[in-house]
């Protein structure tokens, strides 16, 4: 077995896990409050895999929306998922893995884990950069279906304010690691653009804040970097 | 039964867009003024979604102040930053005791 997997395994099951799964222990409080079945919530996180998307499909079947309307929500809060999969596959692609795999490790791409393999695999050698990530994103997945089961189980006794602690800890986590990773001035610029953009159409039309403030933004962010970038 | 049904659709849908990046992800180059701009998007969607559910938040998180968010956040950028050497554990942990603290302090 090539080395990456375990390399990746380990290295998620430290920090990452432990964070990931407090926050997956939140929404599965969060989910069996609304009154989600057992197994709608653990299905989520395996079919999902990605805590904004959970969210809004849980609060909007518990608030009574119509079926097309969530999904449609949902679909476009998944939409990053084009971008960062585009970004992150070509880093990871050696000739020795076959096409599967990709499709597989697709599935498993989300915030934490991309994040962590933008930054961790140009160090690794070729062949072992697919298995890092998925061996770093599989075990995540896997922690934090077990974590979503268990915040189901204890929601009954989680009185408000430790929820919503719980909660809180998935802004913060991604907070963190963006700043940290917000070293070349073109990350840099695109972090701010998505900040101020997002939130801003947000205000405007919701349903488009994700997607309308990537786009503004990180072309925003983009157009300057080039024009910058010529008169350096 | 229904419940799950619409979950294993938005699954499905979510799926898409993943498996739409691996079909197209082999046609971008990754030096390419495309991908730059692809990263570019990428990013600043995480950014937005971030700082949206720091200032406009929906659900539990909702039932908490702006200001004990921001106090949190702040904690958590001190302790990730300044106070340890970008231990992750300590910088998310420490927004989860500060958001704790600051609700009880408000109930006392």
């Amino acid at each position: 077995m090539n080395p990456g997997y375990r390399l990746g395994a380990r290295e998620a099951l430290g920090t990452p896990a432990a964070v990931l799964a407090a926050g997956y222990v939140g929404y599965g409080a969060l989910s069996s409050d609304v009154g989600f079945s057992l197994w709608a919530t653990l299905l989520s996180t395996a079919a999902i895999w990605a805590l904004p998307g959970q969210l809004i499909l849980v609060e909007m079947s518990s608030s009574g929306a119509p079926l097309f309307a969530i999904l449609l929500a949902v679909a476009f809060s998944a939409v990053r998922f084009l971008p960062m999969t585009v970004s992150l596959l070509p880093a990871l692609r050696a000739p020795a893995h076959g096409r599967a795999k990709e499709f597989l490790a697709a599935h498993l791409i989300a915030m934490t884990g991309w994040i962590m393999a933008m930054r961790r695999t140009p160090e690794l050698p070729v062949a072992d950069r697919l298995p890092y990530f998925i061996g770093f994103a599989l075990a995540l997945w896997l922690v934090s279906i077990a974590a979503t089961g268990a915040g189901f189980l204890i929601a009954g006794s989680l009185p408000p304010v430790t929820k919503s602690a719980f909660v809180f800890m998935n802004p913060v986590y991604f907070l963190l690691l963006m700043l940290s990773d917000a070293r070349t001035r073109v990350m840099a610029l695109s972090l701010a653009g998505g900040a101020v953009c997002g939130p801003l159409i947000y205000l405007l039309a919701p349903q488009w804040s994700v997607l309308g403030g990537g786009l503004i933004g990180g072309t925003a962010a983009f157009a300057i970097h080039r024009y910058a970038s010529r008169h350096d | 039964m229904t419940e799950s049904l619409l979950v294993a659709i938005c699954g499905a849908a979510t799926y898409l867009w993943r498996g739409l990046g691996v079909v197209l992800s082999g046609r971008v180059r990754t030096e390419s003024p495309v991908f730059t701009w692809v990263g570019c998007v990428a990013w600043a969607m995480i950014a937005g979604l971030t700082m949206r559910i720091l200032l406009m938040p929906a659900g539990v998180l909702a039932e908490t102040s702006l200001l004990d968010r921001a106090i949190g956040s702040a904690v958590a950028m001190l302790l990730y930053f300044v106070l340890s050497r970008r231990n992750l554990f300590l910088g998310v942990g420490s927004a989860f005791v500060t958001m704790i603290v600051l609700s009880l302090l408000q109930r006392a």
